[in-house]
């Protein structure tokens, strides 16, 4: 009786998981999504309750409380710009509480065969995705240098170590007496996880997040066979696939391979000063910026990261309030690396209240830049730069970039002419249809807000 | 107690997952991927249900006992926090409302 009832709890709970991922396709069914997944867990872990074998349940008590205790707060007091580092740090926990299962299932049980193969899998991926998941924690963070460490063979060493990791788990399957193995493999695994991730530059850390996004959900799916548990196979599976699925979004939005990636240390070769020549470039005042934007019927605005470095999200929602407010249509259009994960520009937009039907995703915006009175590039670098289409020579060539230069006038607000953080020059600032907003995000807005302050207030 | 032979029907149910999972994340808006990525996170961390069997299990022995105690803590971490954060953000997406025009 009790067993059917565990059974059909997971049943119900991988149908409820279906459908939370089915909801969350758009906006409007997403918050149904994710009470349909809060149920189907509670579902799960009520019916796992039940199960005959389990029957110490302080233990587990004790451990729901100070996970909660723990996940209460990290839920709530995470700034928005932080999401990337919770992220982070909650795929590290879920590898390393899937590894720590495959050990305890390792000395408990003393599994052979292929829940042995599956166990091996579990752990090897729980613990490198454990600390590959730190590591970059510690570089989203900045508590690790953001640039990549490399040094010589530094793949041949990688590949080394997770060849050896193999082999050894390869021959703890064929001879599962050997229990010294054990350990070492799992020493490699945690170490072919630092090494994986400490030569992946910051500019990188989208495609990486998702990744381990992936590992985790497989070392769940692994956990699975190992279990003989078919809903973590199921929840495994679709984690895995989404995480793959976002990495290789990312992967194309940076036109880079998996391999690149991985193994390319990208952001170190271009240390090499590109030409210096002092181009002439035209900047303008408040005063004249506010003066072209009054006068636009259409603006698009390109978000980058460097909008949220300067938290000038809620100036730019203001702006946004005064533009429309006077008959301007304004769109924003949003590259899929503009944040630092997947998404993430989105989430920073709609926190300042910006109505996420406003939000443009590069294919759909790129062909109404042409008909755009003004682009106005804030805290944007590469992702406007022209060079990606036709520089043969330059490192991002071949990078889908949002079409910023076919705007009739094109305003970028930057500190300074420093180029960003791959140090690669951007042509559309020398451009002579390019004004040059020299200062701070937050006060140049606050600046462009302040001059027209009478004009924005009062509707035409 | 646990067969250890060659699963296939788990295989086929992996593969089917990981099917559907492809199509219903392909549908998923670029919008939304931030919420996305916490809420599968939330999910995976059904890894719980294994972790309650080793922790709560009348034969554990002492290590299993301590692995499986953090594992229901890291995974009850990921549990509440991915759920709570990941409906923190989707409150935000609003579409524009009508007194704005």
């Amino acid at each position: 009786m009790a067993e059917t009832f565990v059974r059909l709890s997971y049943l119900l709970a991988a149908v409820l998981f279906v459908f939370s991922l089915k909801w969350m396709s758009a906006p409007s069914t997403a918050r149904r999504g994710v009470l349909a997944g809060e149920i189907g867990m509670l579902v799960a872990v009520v019916g796992t309750l039940v199960h005959h074998e389990v029957v110490n349940y302080q233990l587990i008590f004790i451990a729901f409380f100070v996970g909660s205790a723990i996940g209460v707060p990290l839920a709530y007091l995470m700034p928005m710009t932080a999401v990337p580092q919770r992220t982070a740090l909650s795929h590290a926990f879920g590898g390393l509480a899937v590894a720590l299962i495959g050990t305890a299932k390792f000395y408990q049980h003393s599994p052979h065969g292929f829940t042995l193969v599956a166990v091996v899998f579990e752990t090897l991926l729980g613990f490198l995705t454990f600390t590959g998941s730190l590591m970059a924690f510690g570089k989203l963070q900045e508590i690790l240098p953001t640039r990549p460490i490399v040094y010589r063979n530094q793949n041949l060493v990688n590949l080394s170590i997770l060849g050896a990791a193999l082999v050894l788990g390869v021959w703890l399957i064929a001879d599962p007496q050997q229990t010294w193995i054990f350990p070492v493999f799992s020493g490699l695994a945690l170490l072919f996880g630092v090494l994986l991730i400490i030569p992946i530059g910051g500019a990188d850390m989208p495609t990486v997040i998702a990744l381990l996004n992936s590992y985790a959900g497989l070392a769940a799916s692994a956990m699975g066979f190992a279990m003989d548990n078919k809903l973590l196979i199921i929840a495994g599976a679709l984690d895995g696939s989404s995480g793959f699925i976002l990495s290789v979004i990312m992967c194309r939005a940076m036109n880079r391979s998996f391999t690149n990636v991985l193994f390319g240390a990208f952001g170190q070769l271009q240390v090499s000063e590109s030409k210096v020549e002092q181009k002439p470039v035209r900047s303008a005042t408040p005063e004249e910026a506010a003066s072209i934007l009054e006068s636009a019927r259409s603006v698009i605005v390109v978000p980058g990261y460097g909008l949220a470095v300067a938290q000038a999200q809620h100036k730019l929602r203001e702006l946004f309030d005064a533009l429309t407010r006077r008959g301007v249509d304004v769109k924003f259009a949003i590259h899929p690396v503009a944040g630092r994960m997947p998404g993430h520009m989105n989430v920073l937009l709609a926190e300042a209240d910006i109505p996420y039907d406003r939000l443009f995703e590069m294919d759909e915006i790129n062909g109404d830049f042409a008909q755009a009175d003004v682009a106005l590039v804030i805290g944007a670098n590469d992702v406007t730069n022209p060079a990606a289409r036709h520089d043969k020579s330059s490192p991002i060539y071949g990078m889908p970039i949002l079409n910023t230069d076919h705007a009739r006038t094109v305003m970028v607000i930057k500190r300074s002419m420093n180029p960003g953080f791959a140090g690669i020059e951007n042509e559309l600032y020398y451009m002579d249809k390019t004004l040059m907003l020299f200062g701070d995000a937050k006060s140049f807005l606050t600046a462009l807000l302040r001059i027209s302050g009478t004009g924005y207030a009062t509707p035409k | 107690m646990q067969h250890q032979g060659f699963d296939e029907i788990s295989l086929y149910v992996f593969l089917l997952a990981g099917f559907l999972g492809f199509e219903l994340i392909k549908r998923v808006s670029p919008l939304l991927h931030t919420p996305l990525m916490s809420l599968t996170n939330a999910i995976s961390a059904i890894s719980v249900v294994g972790a309650i069997i080793i922790a709560g299990s009348g034969e554990a022995n002492a290590l299993s006992k301590t692995l499986g105690f953090i594992a229901v803590t890291a995974a009850t971490i990921n549990l509440v926090s991915g759920y709570l954060i990941t409906d923190r953000m989707l409150k935000m997406f609003k579409k524009r409302d009508g007194e704005k025009r």
